[in-house]
């Protein structure tokens, strides 16, 4: 029953760990949120697996990588080349989550992400239950900005105090 | 691009730090490529792209940069940043002034045919701004007493879109209730715009007591030097901009290529379409060094609020003393009408409500022994500024609220006795000292 905490070490640690993110409801069109999120975390070195049913139907590619119908099929298409599904990053209502999260727990996802407005206290739950950790109501590509650099160069505010330096550069 | 995440050095922990600390820290990391430790000014219009793929990612808001200084500039975001922090806010927003901050505040959620409502006992050049200024846009303000928040409600019309208020007035120095009146805002679904400038981060958090946006000033206390004109906009990210009120936060946006504020950026969206919409366009930026010399302030912002308060509270109380002072205000004197209210809201200095440095007294003889009394100070400093380091005095009916007639200057409370003192953190003895010679010498008998 533990819940994920909502902290800047769970944060950090859920970023470094994840480097393959499944985009639930990646648009290919260059003005929507999923799609400046999931363009940045590529720029950043994550891989991006769209799941996209409707481009996915005419073998449809986003950001260079081919579309997948559900996450089922995004999985069996990374395992084929030997790779794993990290992170499910969810771009869709609220509403649509809780079989979005028990797919998630079913590839064996470790982390269910949730993007700005989006939040599904049950499904988090279920998810978090079956040993994932659930970040609701956050954006991928702004908390990854506002902690390895980046996000405050727009003035926001980062909570981020250390007298370290960043070891990569954050652009 | 080359970006793969090394891993960081940071022990990323949850730690929450005092403000203080943030006051010296916040915004401020050591330059990834130098390593210099204080904040470098970037003196530097523009900045270089690595690719026209990068240039085309950081046009279209794709991933976070810096292009033109006047959208954004890693010395100046220093600072944002830095602000945001001490206000408890979620981002922020530099401008070339307080002025500016006040209007790119209200430019990025108002149009023409829209409507304020505003407390009557603003700052001078404030009143100026709406009233005459915006009223030639086609967005007019009705000013309240804001003594009274039903006095707010009563005033709120169907296209009101924000309600604006000082946490201090200047010169009147009342107290505004700001939960009171983020109330009667919210239950209209527009936001609470407060002018913290008076009370300083350090005093009061108007974002914790719901306020939406606190506009400042730095140019008064944040900076404390005198030296350099800066203002900034604070979001505190919890507004609901998608309430039907504000369109323009949620559709797409005709002046930066359709994007969608709000739901590509979320509680930061506002400080964002401030950013793209008004400081882009209308170009009231904050240059990069003086954000630089606001931020050397902004690191002894604590230390010098308790000073100034505790300078003041000793002004305040020496004055009330005085044969020849009529009345004084306050709002750190238990006397004061204000008093439970900075009680409430402001944090304790030496266990008094910390009221800033800011008071104002009448003085025997009137209009004409206040100008005398200003004349005949040593080291209080005659000009129309506050929240220098240095104790500034001022005869408002002649100079800072000269621009309004009667009954405004009855409205803001400015009576021809009325001298204005911003204390500073001199020695209090020797401020107490020319006091008391000037008011001898101004008096007579």
């Amino acid at each position: 029953m533990s819940r994920t905490p909502d902290t800047i070490s769970t944060l950090r640690d859920v970023l470094a760990r994840c480097r393959t993110i499944a985009v639930v409801g990646l648009s290919p069109q260059w003005h929507r949120p999923s799609y400046f999120a999931a363009k940045y975390m590529q720029a950043h070195g994550y891989r991006i697996v769209p799941v996209n049913p409707v481009v996915a139907q005419g073998g449809g590619h986003i950001l260079g990588e081919p579309c997948h119908a559900s996450l089922y099929e995004a999985e069996q298409a990374i395992a084929r080349q030997g790779g794993r599904i990290d992170m499910v990053d969810c771009f869709r209502k609220s509403g649509d989550i809780p079989p979005l999260a028990e797919e998630a727990v079913a590839i064996g996802a470790s982390c269910l992400w949730l993007q700005l407005g989006v939040r599904h206290e049950d499904a988090a739950q279920r998810a978090e239950d079956a040993g994932m950790q659930v970040i609701q109501n956050r954006c991928v590509k702004i908390e990854h900005a506002r902690l390895f650099g980046g996000l405050g160069w727009m003035g926001v505010n980062t909570q981020v105090i250390t007298a370290k330096r960043l070891r990569q550069l954050p652009y | 691009m080359h970006k793969i995440m090394a891993d960081t050095p940071s022990s990323g922990a949850d730690h929450a730090y005092g403000f203080g600390t943030r006051a010296i820290h916040a915004g401020a990391q050591p330059d990834p490529v130098t390593g210099a430790r204080a904040t470098p000014i970037h003196q530097t219009t523009s900045f270089v792209f690595d690719s026209a793929e990068h240039a085309s990612s950081l046009f279209n808001l794709q991933t976070f940069g810096n292009v033109y200084s006047r959208i954004s500039n890693p010395t100046v975001a220093v600072l944002e940043e830095r602000i945001a922090s001490l206000e408890n806010g979620r981002a922020a927003l530099a401008c070339a002034s307080g002025m500016a901050a006040q209007m790119a505040a209200l430019l990025a959620i108002l149009k023409c045919g829209d409507h304020i409502v505003a407390a009557s006992t603003l700052y001078g050049g404030t009143v100026g701004q709406l009233g005459v200024g915006f009223a030639r846009l086609g967005i007019e303000t009705t000013f309240v007493d804001p003594a009274d928040p039903e006095n707010f409600a009563r005033a709120m019309r169907p296209n009101t879109r924000a309600v604006y208020g000082e946490t201090i007035g200047n010169p009147l120095v009342n107290v505004l209730d700001i939960a009171a009146i983020a109330d009667v805002a919210h239950a209209h679904g527009v936001p609470l715009v407060i002018d913290n400038t008076v009370a300083s981060p350090y005093l009061c958090n108007p974002l914790d007591w719901g306020a939406d946006i606190v506009v400042h000033s730095a140019t008064k206390y944040i900076g404390g030097h005198g030296t350099t004109m800066g203002g900034v906009v604070v979001e505190g990210g919890k507004f609901p901009w998608d309430n039907g009120q504000f369109p323009e936060m949620v559709e797409p946006s005709r002046a930066y290529h359709g994007v969608k504020f709000y739901e590509t950026f979320g509680d930061f969206g506002y400080t964002m379409k401030a950013r793209m919409e008004v400081n882009r366009t209308f170009g009231g930026v904050l240059s990069p060094l003086n954000a630089w010399q606001l931020l050397q302030g902004a690191e002894t912002l604590h230390l010098r609020m308790r000073e100034h308060c505790r300078n003041a509270l000793k002004v305040a109380q020496f004055l009330q003393g005085h044969p020849k002072v009529r009345w004084v205000n306050y709002p750190g004197l238990p006397g004061s009408p204000h008093h439970a209210l900075a009680r409430k809201q402001f944090r304790a200095v030496d266990g008094h409500p910390g009221a800033s440095g800011i008071l104002t007294f009448g003085i025997e003889g009137g209009a004409a022994a206040g100008e005398k009394f200003i004349d005949a100070c040593e080291f209080l400093s005659h000009l129309a500024n506050i929240g220098d380091a240095k104790t500034l005095v001022i005869h408002p009916a002649s100079t800072t609220h000269r621009q309004l007639n009667d009954e405004e200057l009855a409205r803001a409370g400015v009576g021809a006795d009325m001298v204005r003192l911003s204390v500073g953190i001199e020695d209090v003895d020797d401020i107490l000292w020319d006091i008391d010679q000037a008011l001898a010498r101004a008096v007579a008998g």
